[in-house]
């Protein structure tokens, strides 16, 4: 492998405080180092450039059975969207759920060397890492749904937490997971029953507890095997007018759970949990009452989930939401139950710029991204492929970096939305840093990689390059621009190898697969309890239920010490 | 005028997507001979595969094209088009004038299935039979046909007008099942016999059946008897059934099945209030 010294480019690296100096990047064996010898280098003149670390996104539904299930679902989102074989890549289609080499592609061409998909039934953890495996270009994790598992119920009902620690432990090995994902707690369980929770306070019958302790417990758990991310949750009510003191209650729920500034909890698609009002018609923003909350505390970090006006399909473990969504459209749909452990429901969707609920969700979204103060408490996702795909991240970053390209869309939106709108007041328009700080910095600090997010001597050396110059241009005032820059990079380089050139892709590379080993004092032993529910309730048993580490393309182990 | 005719006969499918006035319009012979065009999975020109003789128009209004021999294996003929005209002479394959948006395509033999897939405007006429799926759309997507005319002379197959949204399809002939299935809008005329569950699902638009038809989806409900019914700018003289349905759905479609070819569905007249 070449070293390599990317010259001149305007380098964005918040994680060290670089905010757009001229400065080299030195790339030798897949790392940042300080500096290599330059006879023996390629260089990549980047002047006139931006530099930044590759993109990481920390939510993105890109493999697993549910976004299998999307593509069966949609044969006509292939037809709209297809990619021709070339010599060195795959053919693929799909516009909102692309096959796994094209999302693969597709994520390289915007620069970015890092994303989760966050919805791993553990029963379905296999399929996952086989896409995973099939996921070229970038490097991935996978967060398995613990939150609904019967296991953990049942060790929170007993108040077993240091049990409850060690299987979630176990689980993490078992199915190479990398934290912990609650979908909204007891409300999935319960919509095994045909029912579904309305506050975290609601009892879940057959367990005698309510969501705030699952939230709550898990939280202890998350600490004491010291994972590297947070919690990360899907909150109840999703998707529900007057949502957004449900997500408020969770936010509370955990504060005193904190230690110094640590967050402990992450919301996830933040977007969809923030509405007011009582129904549909009078639905409102509640954007600005959450961004109020996280800019006084800093247990919380959130993710957008935002809007964009397109056709896609919806994909979540939330049973219960997705029923009421297939019942809102009209649209079929799928409906999923995983055994013990979770369930999920698929339903085509189009966001639409003339529903009024829909240009309200697009306002919500970039309210949450521009109220709150702190960037390194707000990343920018779109839930792919739930609110957008992946592939409309650069519109996005065009809305936050320019008044002016958001303007222009609320020309377009509902009226009424357009009246109850919060974003004519918000004159806020992020720089280049902030973009480096929600698109990647804060992602990669939020999800504890420590070697991802940022280009200091020892870091992975995943650098995207956008062919802008911000000294010339105002950004700003020319949204078009960066958008074209932030979809098509002009370099992206993957551990040290340029893979992406002006857009297209020039070395197709595999990725790695990051999991946590969560090393507790006492190894856990498969008791005989636990094989006989496998026997009793399980269509898998146990013996096959583990994942050798050798099923991974590319594992990459983390270990962490557990204080349990 | 422009002719096609193949060299020899194809073993596997052709994707004749190219073949609309659209795309011969304004070209020189040599040029429509460069156009791409796939056989089976080997990428080749409309030249290697077909002789191409006659002189193109200005625009595509003023293209004819003329497809003589065996085109049946020659998929997505006229696909897209937008005006002018395709005379085939004979029978042609799968999705005949796919999404087409205006203009006229005639064959004088048989269409394949999926003839005017999804189809926005235009007129297709076909002097023989046609196989499943006219007008309906892509597999999974929800909108079907929205415009134009689909007339065939003889029979149809099954899921005429799937998911049908505007515009006529007109059929002289027998039909199979599933006629207008999940249809939301538009018209389909059965002037023979129809297979069984029309209408299945329908939300909207109207099926008109002059011939016979063995039994009606419990899902439709008898509304009264109409003595005629208007296709366009026809009166058909009835009398006919008015059912409204699927009410497992909605009660906006309507199905009008014709009284006299029906004699044994005549316990519906007590039905009615």
């Amino acid at each position: 492998m070449m070293d390599l010294i990317i010259r001149n480019g305007f380098v964005y690296d918040p994680l060290n405080s670089i905010d757009g100096q001229r400065m080299d990047v030195a790339i030798s064996g897949g790392k940042i180092v300080e500096e290599v010898p330059e006879d023996s280098a390629e260089v990549i003149d980047a002047s006139g450039m931006v530099v930044m670390p590759g993109g990481v996104d920390i939510h993105s539904h890109i493999a697993g059975s549910e976004v299998n299930t999307g593509r069966l679902l949609r044969p006509e989102d292939h037809l709209k969207d297809v990619e021709l074989k070339t010599p060195i890549t795959r053919s693929g289609v799909g516009h909102s759920v692309p096959s796994t080499f094209t999302t693969g592609y597709r994520y390289s061409r915007m620069g970015y060397t890092t994303v989760i998909t966050p919805a791993m039934p553990p029963l379905e953890a296999r399929h996952t890492h086989e896409e995973l495996n099939d996921t070229p270009m970038i490097d991935k994790a996978t967060f398995p749904l613990v939150g609904d598992w019967w296991f953990v119920l049942e060790h929170l009902r007993d108040g077993e937490l240091k049990e409850c620690a060690s299987h979630v432990a176990w689980m993490l090995r078992a199915t190479k997971g990398y934290a912990i994902k609650i979908v909204n707690p007891g409300g999935v369980e319960m919509w095994g029953f045909g029912r579904n929770v309305r506050s975290i306070y609601d009892q879940i019958p057959p367990f005698n507890i309510t969501p705030r302790d699952i939230i709550r417990g898990l939280c202890k758990v998350n600490r004491m095997l010291n994972l590297p991310h947070t919690i990360h949750v899907h909150t109840n009510n999703l998707g529900k007018p007057g949502n957004y003191t449900t997500t408020l209650d969770t936010l509370k729920c955990v504060r005193n759970l904190a230690r110094g500034d640590r967050p402990v909890i992450h919301i996830t698609h933040c977007q969809f949990s923030a509405f007011t009002g009582s129904d549909w018609m009078n639905m409102g923003s509640g954007a600005e009452r959450i961004a109020r909350y996280l800019n006084h505390h800093t247990h919380a970090t959130i993710d957008v989930g935002q809007v964009v006006f397109s056709d896609t399909t919806t994909m979540t473990a939330d049973g219960p939401f997705q029923y009421g969504l297939h019942g809102l459209t009209g649209n079929k749909w799928v409906n999923h139950d995983v055994e013990t452990e979770t369930g999920a429901g698929i339903v085509p969707f189009r966001y639409r710029r003339t529903s009024f609920v829909h240009s309200m969700q697009w306002s919500i979204g970039l309210e949450l991204a521009l109220l709150i103060e702190d960037p390194w408490k707000v990343y920018l996702t779109t839930d792919h492929p739930n609110a957008a795909p992946f592939t409309t991240y650069p519109r996005i970053v065009a809305w936050l970096m320019s008044r002016q390209a958001r303007e222009r869309m609320m020309g377009r939106i509902n009226r009424k939305a357009k009246r109850r709108s919060l974003l004519k007041s918000i004159d806020r328009e992020y720089d280049l840093y902030e973009i480096a700080i929600v698109t990647r910095a804060g992602q990669a600090k939020a999800l504890g990689l420590k070697e991802k997010g940022h280009l200091g001597v020892g870091a992975d050396a995943d650098v995207a390059i956008y062919g802008v110059n911000p000294r010339k241009v105002d950004l700003s005032r020319n949204p078009e621009l960066v958008r074209k820059a932030f979809e098509k990079s002009a370099y992206t380089i993957k551990d040290g190898v340029v893979v992406v050139k002006d857009g297209g892709v020039v070395k197709p590379v595999g990725g790695r697969t990051f999991w946590v080993d969560a090393e507790t004092s006492s190894s856990f032993e498969a008791t005989s309890e636990l094989r006989q529910k496998f026997r009793d309730y399980w269509t898998v048993q146990y013996e096959n239920y583990l994942i050798p580490e050798d099923y991974l393309l590319g594992s990459q182990r983390i270990a962490m010490k557990a204080e349990v | 005028m422009i002719t096609l005719t193949p060299k020899y006969s194809f073993k596997v499918p052709v994707d004749g997507g190219c073949i609309t006035p659209d795309a011969f319009a304004d070209k020189r012979l040599e040029e429509i001979a460069k156009l791409p065009v796939w056989e089976g999975n080997r990428r080749g020109v409309l030249g290697d595969l077909f002789d191409v003789e006659g002189e193109s128009g200005a625009d595509p209004e003023g293209v004819t094209i003329r497809l003589t021999g065996d085109f049946r294996r020659v998929r997505r003929v006229g696909a897209a088009m937008t005006s002018g005209e395709i005379a085939i002479e004979g029978s042609v394959g799968m999705n005949l004038g796919a999404e087409m948006k205006g203009g006229r395509i005639t064959a004088v033999l048989d269409a394949g299935s999926w003839a005017g897939s999804a189809m926005k405007g235009g007129e297709i006429v076909i002097k023989g039979c046609v196989g499943d799926y006219a007008g309906a759309p892509y597999r999974g997507s929800n909108q079907g046909m929205s415009g134009g005319t689909i007339v065939v002379e003889k029979d149809a197959g099954n899921e005429v007008g799937c998911f049908m949204v505007g515009g006529l399809i007109r059929v002289k002939g027998n039909i199979g099942q599933f006629a207008g299935v999940h249809m939301k809008g538009g018209m389909i005329v059965v002037e023979g016999d129809a297979g069984d569950r029309v209408g299945a699902d329908m939300t909207g638009g109207r099926i008109v059946l002059l011939g016979r038809i063995g039994t009606i989806l419990p899902g439709f409900i008898i509304d009264e008897i109409r003595s005629s019914v208007r296709v366009g700018e026809e009166r058909i003289q009835g009398p006919f059934y008015l059912f409204r349905g699927d009410i497992t759905e909605s009660w906006n479609g309507s199905l009008m099945v014709s009284v006299n070819s029906n004699p044994h569905l005549k316990f519906y007249k007590s039905l009615i209030v």
